[in-house]
C-alpha cells in the first residue's frame, strides 16, 4: 500500500502542532484574552513574523528546491501589502469623509465623495485626482484579487522572459535585483498613484471596526497569519514531495540534465516561481495591515535580500529551516534594534546593539555560508542521523559534485 | 569805502572770470547754441547735444552730465553758463564749467537753473553713453557695453551705431556691432532695418537673441463675435475644447471680457443653495434630493428666478455662447513681416539649439558612462574575469571615497590630498580585497549564489561600520580649485572639468587594465586560471596567488573609482550601494569576461539613461525606472551581453 502524503513527510505534522500549540498559547497570553503576560504591540510583532516566515517559505522552495535565488520576492510581498493597502486606505477614508459629509445641511454628490476621499488620500503628494491603478479600491472582493494577481501577473510576464531566454544563475540573482529596484523607484515617485514615499499608513485600522479594540484585531490578524502560514506549509511540503518536487530538486542540481530527459525546465520554473509570488504576496497583505504602514523602502532590493539571509541561515532546502530562520533572525533582529538588547562596555568604547547589530548579523551570515551551510535547521540532522559524508580526498568522477575516493570506499 | 572796494573787486572778479568763461571753448560752443538750449525742447535740441558730443572737448561730459541733472545754471546777466551749488535757499555758488573755479556767490533770483525735460534728459543720457562707449579705457567701454545690454532702451541705438567707427579693438567692434544689430530688432526705424536685423541673428545661441525676439511673437487671446475680422497680426485661431484652449478657458475669457454671464463655481452653488433653505426646500426641491448636480441646477434656476441668487449662465447658455464667439491668438506687434522674420530665425535658433542640447547631451551621457565604467570596471575583473559575484563591490567604491575623505583632513592642501589619496586608496581596497578573498571567497569558489550571499553579508557589516565610524550625514571631498568650473563652449554646452577628470581617468583605466592584461605576466597568467586552473597549475603558476592578486586588483580599481566619484558626489556610507545594480548592470549587458563590453555596456546604460531623462526632464526615478525595464528586455535578446565570449572559455 502506498503511504499517505502525511506519512511520508512526518515534519508537516509535527510542524503544525507546533504551529498550533504556539497560537494556542499566544491566544490565552494575549491582552484580548484579559491576560496581561503578552502586549498587543508583542502579539503584533508575532503576528508579522509568521507572515515573514510564511514568505520565507515561498523563498525556500523557488531557492532551496528550485535553486533560483530570486532577490524579488519581497517586492512580491510588499506588492501585496499595497494591494490590500489601497482597499483598506479607501475604505477607512471613505468612511471618514462621509461622516463628515452627513453633518453638512445638503447631502453630497456621489462625485463629491470621491473627490473629497482623492483629497484626503492624496493630498500628500499634491494632487485630489484618482489615479487609474485605484479603480477597484472601493471593492474589497476585487483588491483581494488583485493582491493574487498584480504579484502573479509580474512574476508570470517577468519569469517567462527570464527563463525562456536561459538566464541562470547570478544572472538572475541580478536581474531579480534590478527589477525588485526599478519597482522600488517607481513608487518612490509622487506621480506613481501609490502616493510616493509616502505610502500608504494608517491600515491597522479596519474599516468598520474603530469600536472593536486593537487587541481583538491583532489577536484575528495574528490568527490568521498562523492559518496562512499553516496553509502554506501544507501546500508547499505538497508541491515539493512526489514526482514534482523530484523534478524541481533535478532542476536545482542539475538543470542540463533535467532538459535532456525531457521535461520542461522553463514550465516547472516558471510555475514555482509564479507560485512563490503569489504565496508572497499574500503573506504581504497580512503583514502590512499588522504594521500599519507600507512605503517603497520595504520593497528596495535589500528586503530580498534579507529575506535570502533568513532561510539561508535556516538552512534551505528544508521547509522548517525556512520557518525557524525568518523568526530567529527576524525576533533577534527587533530585539537588538529595538534598543532592549543591553549595551557591552569596554572601558574605552561601549558596544551599542542598535549600531552593531548589522555588523554581527552580517559577520554571522558569512559565518554561516561557511561553515554551516545548512543553517540552524542543520541540528536537526544530527537527531535524526542524516549525516552527509565526510568529503576529503581527490574527486572521482570528473564532476565537482561526484563522490571523492574516502566517500566510495565505505 | 570799503563797500566801494568790495564792488571793484567783484567787478574785477567778475571781469576776469567772464574773460576765461567767455575763453575757454566750451562756453564758446554752449553760447552758440544758446538758444536751443534755452528753449530745451526734445524736438529741437538735438543739434545742441550732437555739437557738444562731437565737440571733442575735454569738458563736454561733464558738462553734459550736469545739465541732465539740473546742476548747469545761467546768469542772467550776461548769458553764460556756470555749475551750480546750493549755499543757502537763496543764494547760489556758481563754478566754472571749464576749469571748476568758483566765479562767486549770487542770489537765486539772478540766475537762470536750466531744467531741460525729461525727453531732452534721455537725449542727453543717450549722448553720456556715447562718451563711455568712446572712452579710453576697454575696461569703460565693455562696461557700457554691458549695461546697454542689461537695459537695452531705443537712444543708445543711435549712440552705440555712431560708436562704432572709431572702435580700434576688434573684439569690442565686433560686440557693439552685434550690440546694434540686436537694438535695431526692438528699436529699428524702419521695418526693413528690423527683420533684416532679425534674419541676420539666424542660428545664433546667444540667450539675448532669444531674450529680444520673444516679445516680438509673443501673443494674447482674443475673442471675436461671430466672424473674424480683418486688421490685426492674428497668430493662430483657437478651436475651444482643444487640448491647448479647453471650453472652460475659452468661457472664462468671455467672462473677463464681459461678453457674457459669469458662470457659478460647484462649490459657490452649493453655499448658495446652503444660505437659502427654507422649511427643508430650496427653491421647491426637497433638500434631501439635492445629490445630484441636476437637481442642484433646477433648485439654483428656481431661486435666481425668485431673484434670491444672481443668475448664472447655465450648460446651454455656455455652449451657444462659446459657438457664437471666435477664438484667436494675436501678436502685440503690428507688423506681420516682422513677426514672420522673428519665428522663422527663432525656429531656426531653435534647430541650433536643439542641435546642440543634443551635443550637450552627448557629454553629459558620456561623462556618467565613464562614471559607471569606473564603478563597473573592478567588477568587470572580479565578475567578469573571475566569476565572482562580489556584492560588497559597492562598498570598496565607499572604502575608497573614505580614505579620499580621510587624506583631506590630515592634508589641507585639495591637490596634494588628492594626489595622495588615489594611491592610497587603492592600497586600502587592495588589502580589504585580498583579505576577503583569502579568508572567504576561496572557499566558495564552485558556490556562486553563496559568493554572492557571504559577499552580502560583508557588505552590510561594512556599510554598518561605515556608519559607525564616519556617522550617517554626508562628508565632502572637495575637488582642488583647478577642477571647479566648467568648460563652456557656448550658451548651451559645457561641462564641468571634474567630469572631464573623470572621463579621462576612465580612459587611463581601460588602458592600464588592457596593459595589465594583455602585456604583462600577471595577466597572462590571471587568463590561464580563469580558463582553466589546473591546467595553469600543472604549468608551474600558483592559482591560489593568481586569484588573490586578481581579486585585490579589482577591489583596488574600486577604491580609485571611489574617489573619483566621491569627488562631485556626496561621500556617505551609502555611496556603493547606490551604484552596485547599475555596476552589475553594465558588465551584464556588455558581456562578462570582456573590458571592452564592459566599455559598451557603461556607454549603453549611460546614454539611455541620458536620453530618457532628457525626455522627462523632470523626474531622474522615472529615467532609472524605465532603464532597468529597457534592460531586462535587452538581456532577452542578448543574454550573453553586449560582446559574449565564445567558446570553451564562455563555460556553461
Amino acid at each position: 500500500m502506498e503511504k499517505s502524503f502525511l506519512t511520508r513527510n512526518p515534519s508537516v505534522l509535527i510542524f503544525i502542532a507546533c504551529l498550533a500549540l504556539f497560537t494556542i498559547a499566544v491566544t490565552v497570553m494575549s491582552e484580548a484574552m484579559g491576560s496581561e503576560m503578552i502586549s498587543t504591540s508583542f502579539v503584533k510583532t508575532l503576528g508579522k513574523t509568521l507572515c515573514l516566515c510564511l514568505v520565507a517559505i515561498a523563498m525556500d522552495l523557488i531557492w532551496g528546491f528550485a535553486g533560483i535565488l530570486s532577490l524579488g520576492h519581497m517586492a512580491f510581498f510588499g506588492l501585496g501589502g499595497y494591494m490590500i493597502g489601497m482597499w483598506l486606505m479607501y475604505a477607512r477614508t471613505e468612511m471618514i469623509v462621509e461622516a463628515s459629509m452627513a453633518n453638512a445641511e445638503i447631502p453630497p454628490t456621489a462625485q463629491e465623495v470621491v473627490d473629497a476621499i482623492g483629497t484626503q488620500i492624496f493630498g500628500v503628494v499634491g494632487s485630489s485626482d484618482f489615479p487609474v491603478i485605484w479603480t477597484f479600491a472601493d471593492s474589497l472582493f476585487l483588491q483581494l484579487l488583485l493582491v493574487v494577481a498584480v504579484p502573479g501577473l509580474l512574476a508570470l510576464v517577468f519569469g517567462w522572459l527570464a527563463f525562456r531566454s536561459r538566464v541562470t544563475g547570478v544572472y538572475l540573482s541580478i536581474l531579480t535585483q534590478a527589477m525588485t529596484l526599478a519597482l522600488a523607484l517607481y513608487l518612490f515617485q509622487n506621480d506613481s498613484g501609490l502616493r510616493g514615499n509616502n505610502g500608504l499608513s494608517g491600515l491597522q485600522n479596519l474599516p468598520g471596526a474603530d469600536a472593536i479594540p486593537q487587541a481583538d484585531i491583532s489577536l484575528w490578524f495574528f490568527w490568521a497569519s498562523a492559518l496562512a502560514l499553516g496553509l502554506g506549509y501544507l501546500l508547499a511540503a505538497w508541491v515539493v514531495s512526489g514526482k514534482f518536487g523530484s523534478v524541481i530538486r533535478g532542476i536545482r542540481d542539475d538543470e542540463a540534465r533535467v532538459r535532456f530527459l525531457g521535461y520542461s525546465v522553463e514550465g516547472y520554473k516558471l510555475f514555482v516561481f509564479t507560485l512563490t509570488a503569489v504565496i508572497a504576496a499574500i503573506a504581504g497583505a497580512l503583514y502590512y495591515p499588522q504594521a500599519g504602514i507600507i512605503n517603497p523602502a520595504e520593497i528596495a532590493p535589500i528586503a530580498s535580500i534579507y529575506l535570502a539571509v533568513w532561510v539561508a541561515i535556516g538552512g534551505r532546502g528544508r521547509l522548517y529551516g525556512a520557518v525557524i530562520g525568518a523568526a530567529f533572525v527576524s525576533l533577534l533582529s527587533t530585539w537588538f534594534t529595538g534598543g532592549q538588547a543591553p549595551s557591552i562596555p569596554l572601558g574605552f568604547y561601549t558596544i551599542n546593539w542598535v549600531d552593531w547589530w548589522q555588523v554581527l548579523l552580517g559577520i554571522s551570515f558569512v559565518l554561516v555560508t561557511l561553515f554551516a551551510p545548512k543553517g540552524i535547521g542543520g541540528l536537526v540532522d544530527h537527531f535524526t542521523g542524516r549525516v552527509s559524508p565526510e568529503r576529503y580526498g581527490a574527486d572521482l568522477g570528473p564532476d565537482s559534485g561526484s563522490l571523492q575516493e574516502q566517500e566510495a570506499e565505505k | 569805502m570799503t563797500r566801494l572796494i568790495m564792488a571793484a573787486l567783484a567787478a574785477l572778479m567778475l571781469c576776469v572770470s567772464m574773460a576765461a568763461a567767455q575763453d575757454s571753448p566750451i562756453q564758446a560752443l554752449l553760447q552758440e547754441h544758446r538758444a536751443l538750449i534755452e528753449k530745451s525742447s526734445r524736438k529741437t535740441i538735438q543739434p545742441a547735444i550732437d555739437a557738444l558730443r562731437d565737440s571733442g572737448l575735454p569738458e563736454a561730459q561733464a558738462v553734459l552730465e550736469k545739465w541732465q541733472a539740473k546742476d548747469l545754471w545761467q546768469r542772467d546777466a550776461d548769458k553764460l553758463f556756470f555749475f551750480g551749488e546750493k549755499v543757502d535757499s537763496k543764494n547760489y555758488r556758481l563754478l566754472d564749467i571749464a576749469t571748476g573755479e568758483v566765479a562767486g556767490e549770487f542770489p537765486k533770483k539772478e540766475l537762470n537753473q536750466l531744467k531741460p525735460n525729461s525727453g531732452v534728459r534721455s537725449l542727453i543720457g543717450a549722448a553720456l553713453v556715447q562718451f563711455q562707449l568712446m572712452a579710453k579705457d576697454p575696461a569703460k567701454r565693455i562696461e557700457a557695453l554691458d549695461a546697454i545690454q542689461r537695459d537695452p532702451a531705443e537712444e543708445h541705438l543711435v549712440a552705440l551705431a555712431g560708436a562704432i567707427e572709431k572702435e580700434t579693438d576688434p573684439d569690442i567692434r565686433d560686440r557693439k556691432e552685434r550690440l546694434v544689430r540686436l537694438l535695431t530688432i526692438s528699436y529699428g526705424e524702419t521695418e526693413e532695418a528690423r527683420i533684416a536685423a532679425i534674419e541676420s541673428f539666424k542660428g545664433d545661441l546667444g540667450v539675448d537673441v532669444r531674450g529680444a525676439l520673444n516679445p516680438l511673437v509673443a501673443t494674447s487671446r482674443e475673442v471675436a463675435v461671430g466672424a473674424l475680422h480683418d486688421g490685426g497680426n492674428i497668430a493662430t485661431v483657437l478651436k475651444p475644447g482643444s487640448p491647448e484652449f479647453s471650453e472652460a478657458e475659452a468661457y472664462d475669457l468671455l467672462v473677463s471680457k464681459d461678453l457674457v454671464l459669469p458662470r457659478i463655481t460647484a462649490v459657490d452653488r452649493r453655499a448658495a443653495l446652503q444660505e437659502n433653505i427654507t422649511d427643508a426646500r430650496v427653491g421647491g426641491v426637497p433638500v434631501a434630493q439635492l445629490n445630484s448636480e441636476d437637481a442642484r441646477e433646477r433648485a439654483y434656476q428656481a431661486l435666481a428666478e425668485a431673484g434670491l441668487v444672481r443668475t448664472a449662465a447655465t450648460q446651454a447658455q455656455i455652449a451657444e455662447a462659446l459657438a457664437a464667439h471666435v477664438f484667436f491668438e494675436t501678436y502685440s506687434e503690428p507688423s506681420a513681416a516682422i513677426t514672420e522674420a522673428a519665428n522663422d530665425t527663432l525656429s531656426s535658433i531653435n534647430t541650433q539649439v536643439g542641435f546642440n542640447q543634443f551635443l550637450d547631451l552627448t557629454l553629459d551621457a558620456m561623462s556618467l558612462a565613464s562614471i559607471y565604467f569606473l564603478a563597473a570596471i573592478g567588477l568587470a575583473i572580479t565578475f567578469g574575469v573571475m566569476g565572482v559575484i562580489n556584492m560588497a563591490h559597492g562598498e570598496f567604491i565607499m572604502m575608497g571615497a573614505y580614505t579620499g575623505y580621510v587624506v583631506q583632513q590630515v592634508i589641507p592642501d585639495y591637490t596634494v590630498s588628492i594626489i595622495v589619496a588615489l594611491p592610497l586608496a587603492f592600497a586600502v581596497t587592495f588589502a580589504a580585497g585580498v583579505a576577503m578573498e583569502r579568508l572567504v571567497i576561496r572557499w566558495l569558489y564552485n558556490r556562486p549564489l553563496e559568493t554572492l550571499l557571504a559577499t552580502f553579508g560583508i557588505s552590510i557589516a561594512l556599510q554598518q561600520l561605515a556608519k559607525n565610524i564616519f556617522g550617517t550625514q554626508a562628508r565632502p571631498l572637495t575637488s582642488p580649485a583647478w577642477l571647479d568650473g566648467a568648460l563652456v563652449l557656448n550658451d548651451v554646452v559645457s561641462i564641468s572639468y571634474i567630469r572631464i577628470a573623470i572621463f579621462v581617468l576612465a580612459l587611463i583605466f581601460l588602458g592600464v587594465f588592457l596593459f595589465i592584461m594583455k602585456r604583462t605576466r600577471l595577466g597572462l597568467e590571471v587568463r590561464a586560471v580563469t580558463q582553466n586552473p589546473r591546467m595553469a597549475a600543472s604549468m608551474g603558476i600558483n592559482p591560489d596567488r593568481i586569484n588573490m592578486l586578481t581579486f585585490g586588483l579589482g577591489s583596488g580599481i574600486a577604491g580609485i573609482a571611489g574617489v573619483a566619484i566621491g569627488l562631485y558626489a556626496k561621500v556617505t556610507s551609502e555611496l556603493g550601494s547606490d551604484y552596485i545594480v547599475q555596476s552589475f548592470m553594465t558588465v551584464v549587458v556588455g558581456g562578462v569576461g570582456n573590458i571592452w563590453g564592459t566599455l559598451l555596456g557603461a556607454s549603453m546604460i549611460g546614454f539611455l539613461q541620458k536620453g530618457i531623462e532628457w525626455m522627462n526632464p523632470s523626474n531622474t526615478l522615472a529615467a532609472q525606472t524605465y532603464m532597468i525595464i529597457f534592460i531586462i528586455i535587452f538581456i532577452q535578446f542578448r543574454p550573453r551581453g553586449i560582446i559574449a565570449l565564445k567558446g570553451r572559455a564562455a563555460g556553461d
